[in-house]
């Protein structure tokens, strides 16, 4: 956290008019929780940004060193709350590097299902806040941001029939998942897939035909390509700026290469760019929801079964990076082992640390209610940016 | 680039890396060969995608800084890293060569006081201006109070 004149602040050519130094955040309904930008403003329009985050800090790589094996998945959700399955993911990725433990095939189809119905939930709550953000423009954007909640609501019933919990889930563990389908769970999974792809397309019609959405969103916050590759800026927002870079695709981890799926890639850079790529990205998740369904192996759901004493995870010495493909970009855990109970080190590589690093090269040039539609667009979760 | 010729290629320019494993490739430098390694990795490797930067404390051993970069059009994989030595916390900064090496050198210099020589913004990020001490630090115990209390 800083004071306002700090030397990391970007600016554009100053003209000499008068400067207004303005507090967006910590508390702005549009920051998508605690995220504080010192703007230097000039009349409407943003010259420099400074960006202070850090108000959720939780200290996640020290906690993580006190606590084994088995009880830290349950905590890594809480880093990404919105995209909860994909941390756990990542992290018990990393032990199962290190401990060279076999996941059962079915284990992995259940967790590429839990993966995907996430990022479909992420996005609609990313759709619903970032349009409500953009408010008046769209004719009272409460319109789209409760069809997304309700939407949402359907694939967390799904979550609360599987896991027992609706945010936080701690389904994944070392060597496989914790839990198997329950009866009439894919019946009912298929069925809401089903539902949200025609809603998918009623939400496109009511953006893509409305010209106010178009305006805030076209040509606005572009990131080009070289910037993008430049800042290491992951997931939807480097699709946006034209760079191809899937982990599922380049680096397929739990069974990725058996589904056939597209990965979107637009090339404008803008606001726009970012929602197409997320719009794709919903039908894509779906898709292969449905496939893992239809081809769900039969078997044991974990190499572990029984799993009820901390002991049981013993992870030998080494190290390894695992990542994920999360809804917001790379989330990588990158774990040390020393052969005890719990780990020596442990890193977080939060997708929206890296994105939301990309702000201040953008903010720039641009008026403050298009900050609101920037930030909106980059889908940051303050729980991971901070950790 | 395969894996072999990038192997190739690191022993060439920089005599003194060691390198090992294929995924990640494990590259192991000294502190005054990181920013040129750096470069090499970026320019010639084609390693844009900077994943993070980090740092291990192994108590006595001193500091580790660890960096990972991608190369996402062939899947070469690099995970750098650099041993500074009993007691030292002076690194060279990446920001030259990675924009993306700006946040992340300052979380490390807050959670290990790290401190990167040449970082145009060297502090603190995510806990306060006025914290005393870097928690990642394995000296840093996790069960007696510190201030400030917040």
């Amino acid at each position: 956290m800083t004071t306002a004149a700090s030397p990391s602040r970007v600016e554009i050519d100053y003209t000499g008019s008068e400067r207004l130094t303005m507090n967006m955040g910590p508390q702005h309904p549009s920051a998508h929780g605690v995220f504080r930008a010192i703007l230097t403003l000039e009349g409407e329009q943003v010259v420099g940004v400074d960006a202070v985050i850090g108000y959720l800090h939780r200290c996640h790589e020290k906690l993580a060193e006190t606590l084994t094996y088995a009880q830290y998945p349950s905590i890594a959700s809480k880093t990404d709350y919105v995209a909860a399955m994909t941390s756990e993911f990542a992290y018990v990725r990393a032990a199962e590097m290190i401990g060279k433990i076999e996941v059962p095939k079915r284990a992995q189809y259940l967790r590429v299902i839990a993966a995907e119905l996430q990022r479909v939930a992420s996005h609609l709550l990313w759709l619903g806040t970032w349009c409500l953000d953009m408010g008046g423009a769209l004719g009272g954007g409460a319109t789209i941001f409760l069809y997304c909640i309700r939407e949402r609501e359907l694939v967390l019933d799904l979550f609360e029939s599987l896991v027992g919990a609706r945010l936080l889930y701690g389904f994944y563990q070392v060597g496989g998942v914790r839990y198997d389908l329950p009866p009439g769970w894919p019946e009912k999974c298929r069925e809401t897939v089903d539902l949200i792809d025609r809603r998918i397309d009623e939400y496109q019609r009511m953006l893509e035909e409305n010209p106010f959405f178009l305006v805030r969103t076209q040509g606005v916050g572009v990131i080009s390509r070289e910037l993008a590759q430049e800042v290491g800026i992951s997931g939807p927002l480097v699709r946006g700026s034209g760079v191809n870079f899937d982990l599922r695709r380049t680096d397929p981890y739990s069974s990725y290469e058996d589904f056939d799926f597209r990965v979107p890639v637009e090339t404008g850079g803008d606001c726009y760019a970012r929602y197409r790529v997320r719009m794709v990205e919903f039908r894509e998740s779906l898709q292969i929801v449905r496939q893992a369904l239809d081809r769900l192996p039969e078997g044991p759901v974990s190499s572990r079964p029984g799993l009820k004493s901390v002991a049981q995870v013993r992870i030998p010495k080494g190290e390894a990076y695992a990542r994920v493909e999360g809804a917001r970009g790379e989330v990588g855990c990158y774990l040390i082992a020393d052969g005890s109970a719990k780990p020596y080190r442990m890193k977080w590589r939060g997708a929206s640390f890296s994105n939301l690093a990309v702000l201040p090269h953008i903010i720039p040039g641009h008026k403050v209610a298009d900050v609101v539609a920037i930030m909106g667009s980059v889908d940051p979760v303050f729980g991971e940016v901070d950790r | 680039m395969t894996a072999e010729q990038a192997r190739t290629l690191l022993a060439e320019r920089l005599p003194g890396a060691q390198v090992a494993g294929d995924r990640p490739m494990v590259v192991t430098v000294p502190p005054d060969a990181w920013v040129p390694l750096a470069r090499l990795v970026k320019e010639t490797l084609g390693c844009w995608f900077f994943s993070f930067l980090s740092a291990v404390d192994w108590k006595e051993e001193g500091l580790e800084v660890v960096a990972k970069v991608d190369n996402a059009d062939d899947t070469l994989s690099l995970l750098l890293k650099t041993r500074l030595g009993p007691g030292v916390t002076a690194c060279p900064s990446l920001t030259g060569v990675y924009k993306g090496a700006n946040w992340m050198e300052r979380e490390c210099y807050d959670m290990f006081g790290i401190r990167f020589e040449g970082h145009p913004d060297l502090r603190r990020i995510l806990l306060g201006d006025d914290w005393a001490g870097h928690p990642l630090l394995k000296s840093y115990p996790v069960d007696a109070p510190h201030p400030p209390y917040r």
